[in-house]
């Protein structure tokens, strides 16, 4: 096991794959000589070369349209945009195109494609660049969206992603690249489609995912202290939605409270939850609680960002409404 | 050329040509659904360009697909069996008459949203080049698609990463019942190609020998320049942009007119008997065999099963993990 950041974490998956497999190869804006506006592939370029690490213009539909033809050819491309906030102008391609072909010419077209992209807000970029609309891509069927949320989760789900036949939507959290956590030494995969128990407890089942797995996590810390033992289901893939260890605490803890980063409104918290009282209604004991992002568009000023984000003062509170 | 290749081409034309007009018979029969776009008219296009590729060079198209359909290869009755929505079908009755698709036969579909398909075919033109292989991608298009911001997009990777793509803009004038005149701050499409540094012709798109040949030039090109050509070909649709278009936005007398002077069948069919290359019966003989060929298919596609509603999810995913 070694401790590594995110980045690093992210880069290795990258690296590993492309040492593998010769029809894997990265196509995106900067991410070549730049090395990534992330850094997560700094010395890809030197060392596999202008082909492999492809510098895109900025034409994001065009990045995931190609990726998508590519992919039709056998190829394992990994397109990357910058910001999850780019991914609209390339909405169709991710929508309409990599998640449709496979089913709609009756599995005669594979899309092997994943486009990496980066989540989240807290870094005072204003509106257009701070938006965590992971939710509207996890609506399409033929599309499978993973977030991580820690760097061993990242890695192996990133590694799985790469060998998938079908299209993935990697989210990213911005201001999760820093963050550490332990990683298995040498090849392993994560599946994807499967939720993870990242700590256990009796008292409350908190369910999230990527940025907020944190947040959460600090949050059961401070709970803790207070004598109260919350259960952290992270969801780390968003379609198909893994809802069995989620049922599984409910059952136990009989209260749950959904943390994410986006808007409240038709959210992770709006779903996980609709299922939870279709499917667990006998043991609410408690009207479920969501934390999620103040609706408005995120602003640029530091004090008024930061009061439009989920914290951990948010969480705590919830929690104690639910008990 | 050959005889027999000569011939060949008069048949796939006249074989669109019928498939469309029992098409049309079908959906106002209420067999076929949805959106229904006729290629009538535009059928030396397809077939002059089809016919000049080499069968490693991958063809894709937007929504007005049948006759690429046909010329690539896939047999009128599985064609008819998709129009049905049926389980014979090339797409399973899953894509219906907007989503052909033959991958064995190079089709790589028939897309309907308008442009989305150049990004792609930019694609498949890079998986090309990425495994060092010498094919072509032709990619087909309405001149309609050349406002949307994909086309732009496409075209700039398509040169500035050196991709074997052949562009083909089928300008019919009208993107819907919008003039081109209306819609482009340039009629002539080809100039478009200029502003990418991308070498181009116009060609007239009646004439299925004037088609093939420019095709086969441009085709041969681009696998040896390995870089992108744009051909812009000149066509007309007689029929209305799909089956619920009320014209109004071009005289009876305009279509009229194309029909009687610059109707492809009506030219090719000239041009064979005045060569000599086929008599006026012979040519009865191949229409013949068309309208046996399309009736037998209307036939195939009626009797085809209907894809069974278990099946519903089949195909979502490649693996559900």
């Amino acid at each position: 096991m070694a401790r590594i950041t995110m980045r690093e974490a992210i880069s290795q998956a990258l690296w590993e794959e492309m040492e593998r497999d010769p029809n894997v190869f990265i196509m995106g804006e900067e991410v070549g000589v730049w090395g990534g506006s992330y850094a997560v592939t700094k010395g890809f370029y030197d060392h596999f070369g202008a082909e492999r690490v492809r510098d895109t213009p900025i034409s994001e539909a065009t990045i995931v349209g190609a990726a998508v033809g590519a992919a039709l050819t056998g190829l394992r491309p990994v397109a990357e945009l910058m910001t999850i906030n780019f991914a609209f102008s390339a909405f169709d391609h991710i929508v309409n195109q990599a998640a449709k072909l496979h089913y709609m010419f009756a599995g005669q077209m594979e899309v092997p494609l994943v486009i990496r992209t980066v989540s989240g807000g807290g870094r005072q970029l204003a509106a257009t660049h701070s938006q965590t609309p992971d939710v509207i891509f996890a609506h399409f069927p033929g599309l499978k969206v993973v977030a991580p949320g820690t760097p061993e989760d990242a890695k192996g789900l990133l590694k799985s992603a790469i060998r998938t036949n079908d299209p993935i939507f990697f989210i990213e959290s911005a201001t999760l690249y820093q963050s550490r956590g332990e990683v298995p030494d040498g090849d392993y995969l994560i599946p994807i489609g499967k939720s993870k128990i990242q700590r256990t407890g009796k008292d409350i089942t908190l369910v999230t995912y990527s940025k907020m797995l944190e947040t959460s996590m600090k949050a059961a810390d401070q709970l803790a202290q207070e004598g109260i033992e919350a259960e952290i289901i992270d969801l780390r893939t968003l379609r198909p939605l893994d809802m069995e260890p989620v049922l599984e605490s409910f059952k136990k803890t009989n209260r749950a409270v959904i943390v994410e980063e986006g808007w409240r409104s038709f959210g992770v918290g709006a779903e996980v939850s609709a299922r939870i009282y279709e499917q667990a209604f006998d043991y609410v004991d408690a009207p479920i609680q969501r934390v999620a992002q103040k609706e408005v568009p995120l602003p640029y000023s530091r004090d008024l960002e930061q009061s439009a984000l989920p914290q951990v003062e948010d969480v705590i509170r919830a929690v104690k409404e639910v008990l | 050329m050959e005889k027999d290749e000569y011939l060949e081409l008069f048949h796939q034309m006249i074989l669109i040509r019928l498939l469309e007009e029992n098409a049309s018979i079908l959906y106002q029969q209420g067999k076929i659904g949805g959106f229904l776009h006729l290629y009538i008219g535009q059928e030396a296009v397809s077939t002059g360009i089809i016919s000049a590729r080499k069968p490693e060079d991958r063809v894709i198209t937007a929504y007005r697909d049948h006759g690429v359909a046909i010329n690539c290869g896939i047999p009128v009755k599985v064609v008819l069996a998709e129009l049905l929505g049926k389980v014979d079908g090339c797409s399973e009755g899953r894509g219906g008459s907007m989503h052909m698709a033959n991958v064995q036969k190079n089709f790589w579909g028939g897309h309907a949203i308008v442009g989305a398909h150049l990004p792609i075919a930019a694609g498949l033109a890079l998986g090309d080049r990425y495994k060092n292989n010498d094919a072509v991608t032709i990619c087909m298009f309405g001149e309609g698609a050349t406002n949307i911001g994909y086309f732009h997009e496409a075209l700039n990777l398509s040169k500035v990463w050196g991709l074997s793509v052949l562009w083909i803009c089928e300008n019919n004038r009208y993107g819907m019942g919008t003039s081109v005149e209306r819609a482009s701050a340039v009629s002539e499409i080809r100039q478009k190609a200029e502003g990418y540094l991308i070498p181009n012709q116009c060609t007239e798109g009646m004439d299925v020998l004037k088609v093939h040949q420019a095709a086969q030039e441009a085709i041969e090109t681009v696998r040896k320049n390995k870089s992108p050509y744009f051909l812009e070909v000149e066509t007309y649709r007689f029929r209305g942009h799909s089956m619920g278009d009320p014209e109004r936005y071009r005289t009876s007398d305009e279509v009229k007119r194309w029909q009687h002077d610059r109707d492809p069948l009506g030219i090719y069919h000239k041009y064979l008997v005045d060569h000599g290359i086929a008599s006026a019966e012979e040519l009865d003989g191949i229409e013949k065999t068309a309208e046996k060929e399309v009736q037998e298919g209307v036939q195939f596609a009626e009797s085809s099963p209907e894809p069974k509603k278990e099946d519903l999810f089949k195909n979502l995913y490649t693996e559900m993990s």
